[in-house]
């Protein structure tokens, strides 16, 4: 099962979804906070619902508001990147360029591409989650690479 | 050390920052170093616990909750704020809490996203102690410790609950400088 959560944790971050940060996170769990990672991971996911339809909406306007979408990118960002949230982070930082360009088409291109990488993060720790609860409390030796 | 048991002084951080998931993860960091951890999602709230925004109010004000907001009774050895915030930034609150006869020899770190080097300087020009640069990591949380140490080093023992004083208070201290809590013992 360890071997397996490892295997897992290794093959996220070679493919790039997750960055030290998220390791960073991890060695703060103990067995008084064992799920600690999960939670700070539930919130996000909970807290950046808003976000994500403020957005949304904001990108719906004619013109765009360059300036608030930065905004909202800027925590977009911030929350992304405090738990190793690497590819979300990555597009977060690309439409906060085309911002900065005024450039609305790349804005809601590169926000497609950032709900992708979002959701498809969402359930690949989902499955990552419910293997760590299953095998139990693990090694902090556990680094990737 | 004078015989027996040293007790741990728990220091207290006020932490700030308007992101839910920053605040989480800077109370977990500060909690595995054993800080006494009390965060606030604003500037404003933060000037509110400090009792900086309005005296009257925050001395009367009698709540039913666990912590009573009393000015005199909170004490608070560090304040970490992030930068970007709506309202009160973490400038502003620096600001603040420096121009403050009572607050202003409290060590005040900026937590920032953004690298931005004139904003870096303008904060320690004006009386940070240090700049960490988010997402926080433990490294950071560590640096902590010794601008809390040397704060208590300077003779800041009274601000403490001191039932144990490991070594008796050298230098003279200004009566106003310090929010003395016991009028007597302040010598071993």
């Amino acid at each position: 099962m360890q071997k397996q959560l490892a295997k897992m944790k290794q093959s996220l971050f070679d493919q790039g979804y997750l960055d030290e940060q998220f390791i960073q996170l991890e060695d703060l769990q103990d067995d008084a906070n064992p799920n600690f990672v999960e939670e700070v991971v539930t919130l996000y996911y909970r807290d950046s619902v808003r976000l994500v339809q403020n957005i949304e909406q904001a990108l719906e306007k004619n013109p765009l508001d360059f300036s608030k979408l930065e905004g909202y990118m800027h925590q977009f960002k911030g929350s992304s990147s405090s738990f190793g949230a690497k590819k979300v982070k990555t597009e977060c930082t690309q439409f906060r360029e085309y911002c900065r360009a005024g450039n609305a088409e790349g804005c809601k291109r590169t926000f497609q591409e950032l709900k992708k990488e979002y959701a498809t993060l969402k359930k690949k720790l989902e499955v990552y989650f419910q293997l760590a609860r299953q095998a139990g409390p693990v090694e902090k030796a556990c680094r990737p690479k | 050390m004078s015989g027996g048991v040293t007790t741990e002084m728990k220091f207290h951080v006020l932490a700030v920052d308007d992101s839910i998931i920053d605040r989480k993860l800077i109370e977990r960091l500060l909690k595995t170093s054993s800080y006494q951890v009390t965060v606030v999602e604003s500037g404003v709230k933060a000037l509110e616990y400090l009792g900086l925004l309005d005296d009257e109010k925050s001395n009367t004000k009698s709540d039913t909750n666990s912590t009573t907001w009393n000015q005199n009774e909170i004490q608070v050895n560090m304040i970490i704020t992030d930068y970007c915030m709506p309202g009160i930034t973490g400038y502003d609150l620096l600001r603040k809490i420096k121009e403050s006869t009572v607050l202003k020899d409290i060590p005040v770190v900026i937590m920032s996203s953004e690298n931005v080097p004139s904003r870096i300087n303008s904060c320690l020009e004006h009386g940070a102690e240090d700049f960490f640069l988010k997402p926080v990591q433990q490294s950071d949380v560590n640096k902590l410790r010794p601008h809390l140490m040397r704060e208590k080093e300077k003779g800041k023992e009274n601000q403490f609950n001191s039932i144990n004083k490991r070594k008796p208070i050298e230098e003279c201290l200004s009566p106003d400088r310090t929010r003395i809590r016991f009028n007597n013992d302040l010598v071993a």
